[in-house]
């Protein structure tokens, strides 16, 4: 039984996307669509989670998640409390249920949760209350299933639907959880062919039985794509030598307008940010006709109001 | 009991009708979905009203979320023109407790200040929990609570009312 669905298989939490039936994501999507003219109106918000309390549990520094996870709880008129928790105070285990138990106490409803390891979420989601509901909001190297959903979103707004789509994403997939979901996301919803592009060593063996090509070439990977999702290189996590600099990865991997001229002409270029500019993307494809990064940070907005509002809703009938 | 209905297009333009005289320059004429949108297009044509047709979702704003949540298929709210001092004229094909209409007015003021709303219903079937009353209605009857009173929409365009 998946932890994340009620018994009548509507949604209970968001830990990851592996295993989310193509429905659940789609009215994920469309519910999201329907939040999207709200950040647009004289009024930004609607008062569905009046007098829930929603608590951002951040023990791994975020900016741009956390801060669009709160502006989509206020939109929804939700109370939100943020906590910005140093694992180094943490002594796993033990202390993280203290301090949600503590939290619980004091009536919290849903708990947006960020930890540097995998399964941190799924963790706590064992643990609480019947009436609480945890949304992962990226757990190590395992999943960001809100970050997923936009992605999707984006991709559906600019392309239509996902039946014909070649889609690559290229660089560091194997510290990334970003590129876990995103797989799962556009495997679950039926795009044909799903690439991954990256030097040997910055990949998970076995990664091919997520569904994926392997390409580590970018003029054979990016030929004929509609989408090209960047990843960031993550420096924070690169220990040990994976990669002799990253000079050396922008000239083989770092998009440049060059390179992306293998892609078709209308193919759109994401990146869940923060980017690395001059390393995995150049600032002229970044800021190019063709990048729809900006578009994505303000879709995440109305991707994650619709969870939560899917999430915190009654299901009685 | 009332085992036939009357024809839903008869009512809608008796109801244009009544509308007429009362038409603004000012006036938005919005829709709540579903069926309200249906009844709101054939009066935006009978009225032939200038400004744009405003359609309405409430399952933002609807008072029973806690408990049986969102509705699967939430379409957008599209209001086409600024609200600022306008006259809404709100439109629902069937007004029974009035909590639709609550959740619509209080959506409307998320998009601005409008100067009147008026309400205009195909049927008014009574038993109202809420203050609200209609200002104009195609048909007012009283129908058992367990009936439910159903505005269908053939493929044809063709819309009838139905007793279940």
């Amino acid at each position: 039984m998946n932890p994340q669905l009620n018994q009548d298989g509507s949604l209970r939490h968001l830990l990851t996307l592996d295993g989310l039936p193509r429905a659940i994501l789609t009215q994920i999507l469309d519910t999201a669509e329907s939040f999207m003219d709200v950040g647009e109106r004289e009024v930004k918000k609607v008062p569905l989670l009046r007098g829930k309390s929603i608590f951002n549990l951040f023990f791994e520094p975020s900016t741009r998640t956390r801060t669009t996870f709160e502006i989509a709880a206020k939109r929804l008129s939700a109370d939100v409390v943020n906590l910005n928790i140093s694992t180094s105070s943490q002594t796993k285990g033990e202390a993280i249920l203290d301090t949600v138990d503590n939290l619980a106490a004091m009536h919290a409803d849903m708990f947006i949760v960020r930890h540097s390891q995998s399964g941190a979420a799924h963790f706590i989601a064992r643990n609480v209350a019947p009436h609480i509901s945890v949304i992962n909001a990226g757990d190590g190297r395992h999943a960001h299933p809100t970050q997923g959903l936009l992605d999707m979103f984006t991709i559906r707004r600019f392309k239509g639907d996902f039946h014909n789509l070649t889609v690559a994403i290229v660089g560091d997939v194997l510290h990334s959880r970003v590129a876990r979901s995103q797989i799962h996301a556009l495997t679950t919803l039926g795009v044909p062919e799903v690439r991954v592009i990256a030097p040997k060593t910055l990949l998970p063996t076995g990664v091919e039985q997520m569904g994926v090509k392997v390409y580590h070439d970018m003029t054979a990977g990016l030929a004929g794509c509609d989408v090209v999702i960047m990843l960031r290189l993550q420096n924070e996590r690169m220990k040990g030598a994976l990669l002799p600099s990253a000079q050396e990865y922008f000239k083989f991997f770092g998009l440049t307008p060059e390179k992306l001229a293998y892609a078709k002409p209308d193919a759109i270029v994401m990146h869940p940010g923060p980017m690395n500019r001059g390393v995995e993307i150049d600032s002229e494809v970044a800021d190019g006709p063709q990048s729809v990064i900006l578009p994505q940070v303000t879709y995440g907005i109305a991707v994650r109001m619709a969870v939560m509002a899917l999430l915190a809703g009654g299901s009685a009938t | 009991m009332h085992a036939s209905l009357p024809d839903a297009n008869t009512l809608i333009a008796q109801l244009a009708a009544a509308i007429a005289p009362s038409l603004t320059p000012e006036t938005v004429i919005v829709g709540i979905h579903t069926g309200g949108v249906w009844v709101a297009e054939r009066l935006h044509a009978l009225l032939k009203c200038a400004t744009p047709l405003g359609t309405l979702d409430i399952s933002f704003y609807r008072d029973d979320f806690s408990r049986i949540g969102l509705h699967p298929q939430v379409k957008p709210s599209t209001l086409p023109v600024d609200l600022e001092g306008r006259d809404i004229l709100l439109i629902d094909d069937v007004l029974h407790s009035g909590r639709t209409v609550r959740a619509a007015m209080n959506e409307l003021f998320d998009y601005g200040r409008p100067a009147t709303i008026r309400l205009a219903v195909l049927v008014d079937r009574g038993d109202h929990e809420l203050p609200i009353r209609p200002d104009f209605a195609g048909l007012t009857l009283t129908v058992p609570n367990h009936q439910n009173i159903n505005l269908s929409r053939l493929d044809d365009g063709h819309l009838t009312l139905s007793l279940a």
